[in-house]
């Protein structure tokens, strides 16, 4: 049985259906985020991975089921605000999750509403700017800062709250290259020098593979999970719940079909032009 | 009909503390029945280009010719122009307003002032073109539609127009894989066989390297590259200088270039490193 | 014309106006303006004047972007001065056109009226001038505090305008985009009587108000996320200081009334 002590997020047997629907936005869910863990949870538009991702924050209370983070029952109406502390979350639409009218006092927002002193918050948010690499646009503005930007400073928000997990709801699906990459190496940063456990929600593919441990959800279940190789390698069953798979693992999947030898977990280009040179020299 | 860019440049906010130049000296002929990719990261300028091909914003210097006519001279039915250059905004289903499909699609045409015979008949092919089925869906309200179809309404909305150039900024964005394949498919099928000029602004060089005809990139106002993809591809190092991505399949070439493989210039599509791979296999490997 | 408005700008500075404490502008703004309206003579009105223009040298300001943000407003202000003329019963006749008679109290009224108006927009725009909205939102919010205690929502009026304020150039930026989206689909915004185009606003509306719903819904779920539970035991960043400049403005500030009282017993 899972401990809570190993895990960040357990969830067993989850469900959870929207008021006046008739189906099951997520149905009977049971994983876990383990500490430190990279998790992506993929799934193509109305799978059930953004309202998973609402269960883990304690907005949405399961119909059935039971979510725990850090050991603390998401149905516990007492234990919310200790849940949203230490389960942070980034939204979709940068322009719509910041609140204040210039960026510190928006990193600040989540510190004043637990009623930290206000000592405290000025030393937080410096540290939670800098960890993002915002300092210099403290006293900016949001609306003169790119998406990319807007969703570092939303990332900043919820490190000032010293979380220990960070959910990312399709944070990055809004972006451009060049902003999903920001935010990208950002909790990629956080989850490596800081131990921050990250579960990022995406149907980017190219995300999905520098993760640990992927989830794909189809109508609510849980379709298929593992590592990103074990997952990317069954390309057909990936194709058949709406996703694509990283441009290299198709292309070895062809060259496969075609009858080479190369390995069906290539994931990168790197990894494709070892398979070629392999292939070149193998007499 | 031809689009030309003649020397166009254009400044935001003149005079104010906050005065960008958004284009700088652009210049640019769009032909009949091309497929251009549009490229450039965010503040790059090909929202503004694009927005100037249909009198929406007018150049601060410059001209731009739609069909002879000069969109900045008093003469010029603005109106006119607007149907014929047809311009899908990003996220486009946000525009959206009227209570049911059929009207909102209808919209355009009617300020067109066409008869209710036409714009029955536009909106009947706009949404067959956009793959949305008339008698199920067309006096249902947009908002209780699927993000993808909400978007399809918005593309079938300007489609009604009949424009001779279509132009979509960012037409995927925020799409799933799925919903992105059928934008790109009913794209690519308007362009075969309406014959449609398309200007196609994208982020993704994967999209852009699968149909464009020919790739613009923009950076910093400036036009800076304008060729078939085959040699805007082939630059890689200043496309990645630029913050934008370049197509896997470009990337894979160079390095097996790099390890002494014998790639030729030019390859960008999956399909055409797939053949190469297997040529190197079938020279130095062993099959399986 | 919008953007001739100068009342709720702001003009960003480091002077003694700057630096003091948004409460204590909000309330001396208050009192300039009843001192104001307690005067009713010429005198007096210069006097005011020339406490404004001091205040106005003090911040950085030019004086005549003052006077340029009273433009906008000249049409209501010759409005209460006509309407004054008309309407003031009086017993000194000057002047009488057929049944119309202008007499010496009416003509008083309305310079009187007319002036207090524009020391209103101008003691307000000096405000707004030297307080960035957060600090104002801030002053405002805790001013109002102790008015808890009988159920004003004082906070909460305070997150509206913040609120608020966020939001006004994202809807802005959306409504540009939405009426170009609508112009490229043959929309007209330009010609037309006024039903035409009152008409043509629908398209631009409907789409806005839906956006505008969409984001407070998701604006609310991220304040959720965020531990937001109202205002009780909320702290905050900035922590609002009287200093020796609120005390010296507030002095300056009783000089002035005191001044103005006299002048008032004495002339008036």
């Amino acid at each position: 049985m899972a401990k809570p002590e190993e895990n960040r997020i357990i969830a067993s047997t989850l469900s959870y259906a929207y008021p006046d629907a008739e189906k099951n936005a997520v149905s009977g869910v049971t994983m876990r985020v383990r500490n430190g863990e990279f998790l992506a949870i993929l799934g193509h538009n109305g799978s059930g991975k953004s309202t998973l991702a609402k269960l883990f924050n304690a907005l949405y209370v399961p119909t059935e089921g039971n979510v725990w983070v850090c050991g603390l029952d998401t149905r516990d109406d007492d234990l919310v605000f200790d849940i949203r502390q230490h389960a942070g979350m980034v939204f979709q639409n940068p322009d719509n999750q910041i609140v204040a009218t210039v960026v510190e006092e928006d990193v600040a927002f989540g510190l004043e509403n637990n009623g930290v002193e206000p000592g405290e918050i000025r030393v937080r948010i410096d540290e939670a700017l800098k960890a993002v690499n915002m300092t210099r646009y403290a006293k900016k503005a949001p609306h003169m800062l790119s998406g990319g930007q807007k969703q570092r400073v939303a990332i900043a928000g919820v490190l000032a709250m010293k979380p220990d997990v960070i959910i990312l709801d399709e944070s990055t699906a809004m972006l451009d290259p060049s902003g999903r990459a920001e935010v990208m190496n950002t909790v990629h940063r956080l989850n490596k020098e800081e131990g921050i456990s990250v579960v990022i929600i995406t149907h980017y593919m190219g995300e999905a593979a520098t993760a640990d441990y992927v989830i794909v959800m189809d109508e609510g279940r849980i379709a298929m999970s593992g590592t990103p190789r074990e997952v990317f390698t069954q390309v057909d069953a990936v194709r058949e719940l709406g996703l694509d798979v990283p441009p290299m693992t198709d292309l070895a999947h062809m060259l496969r079909a075609d009858g080479l030898d190369v390995r069906a977990d290539v994931l990168t280009v790197d990894e494709m032009v070892e398979e070629v040179c392999r292939l070149s020299s193998s007499i | 009909m031809s689009i030309v860019i003649e020397h166009l440049n254009y400044v935001y906010m003149t005079g104010g503390p906050y005065e960008t130049k958004a284009l700088s000296d652009v210049n640019l002929t769009i032909h009949d029945g091309e497929f251009i990719g549009l490229i450039g990261h965010t503040g790059s300028g090909k929202s503004t280009l694009v927005q100037h091909l249909n009198g929406l914003i007018m150049p601060t210097s410059g001209r731009v010719l739609v069909d002879g006519m000069d969109l900045a001279d008093k003469a010029t039915d603005r109106r006119a122009i607007r149907q014929r250059v047809g311009l899908v905004f990003q996220y486009p289903e946000n525009q959206l307003f009227e209570e049911t499909v059929e009207k909102d699609i209808a919209f355009g045409p009617r300020n067109l002032g066409l008869d209710e015979a036409e714009i029955d008949r536009r909106v009947k092919d706009a949404m067959r073109r956009v793959a949305l089925d008339y008698d199920r869906l067309h006096d249902r309200s947009v908002f209780e539609l699927s993000g993808g179809q909400m978007r399809r309404v918005a593309i079938a909305g300007v489609l009604a127009m009949e424009p001779q150039v279509l132009v979509l900024d960012e037409p995927c964005a925020g799409l799933d894989p799925r919903g992105r394949e059928e934008i790109l498919g009913l794209i690519k099928k308007l362009h075969e066989e309406a014959g449609t000029t398309i200007v196609m602004v994208s982020h993704s060089m994967d999209d852009v390297a699968s149909l464009a005809e020919r790739v613009i990139v923009m950076n910093h106002g400036e036009l800076v590259m304008d060729g078939v993809p085959r040699d805007v591809f082939s630059c890689g190092e200043e496309l990645r200088g630029m913050g934008l991505d370049v197509p896997q399949a470009v990337q894979l070439a160079d390095k097996l270039r790099e390890r002494g493989f014998d790639i030729p210039e030019g390859i960008y599509r999956i399909e055409e490193i797939k053949t190469e791979i297997e040529k190197i296999a079938a020279k130095g490997g062993r099959h399986a | 014309m919008l953007k001739d408005i100068t009342l709720g700008q702001y003009f960003p500075g480091d002077s003694a106006i700057h630096r003091m404490d948004p409460r204590m502008k909000l309330i001396l703004t208050i009192v300039y303006i009843v001192g104001v309206f307690m005067v009713s003579n010429l005198p007096g009105y210069l006097l005011a004047l020339a406490f404004l223009y001091l205040v106005v040298r003090i911040s950085g300001i030019q004086f005549s972007y003052l006077v340029k943000g009273v433009k906008p407003l000249r049409f209501i202000i010759l409005f209460t001065f006509v309407l004054n003329l008309f309407f003031v019963q009086g017993e000194t006749p000057i002047l009488s056109l057929g049944f119309f008679t202008l007499t010496k109290e009416a003509l008083d009224n309305a310079i009187y009226f007319a002036l207090r108006l524009v020391f209103l927009v101008m003691g307000t725009s000096v405000l707004t001038l030297t307080t960035s909205p957060v600090q104002l939102t801030d002053g405002l919010e805790r001013l109002m505090r102790p008015l808890q205690r009988f159920h004003f929502p004082a906070h909460e009026l305070a997150m509206m305008m913040t609120i608020a304020l966020r939001f006004i150039p994202t809807l802005l930026e959306e409504t540009d985009k939405i009426q170009k989206a609508q112009m490229a689909r043959g929309a007209d915004f330009e010609s037309g009587n006024l039903i035409a185009r009152a008409k043509a606003m629908i398209p631009l509306l409907v789409p806005l108000f839906v956006s505008a719903f969409r984001r407070a819904n998701d604006l609310a779920m991220a304040m959720e996320a965020r531990c937001y539970r109202g205002g009780d035991h909320r702290t905050r960043l900035r922590e609002l200081k009287y200093t020796k400049l609120d005390a010296i403005g507030a002095l300056a500030m009783a000089a002035f009334l005191f001044v103005v009282v006299l002048e008032g017993r004495l002339l008036g």
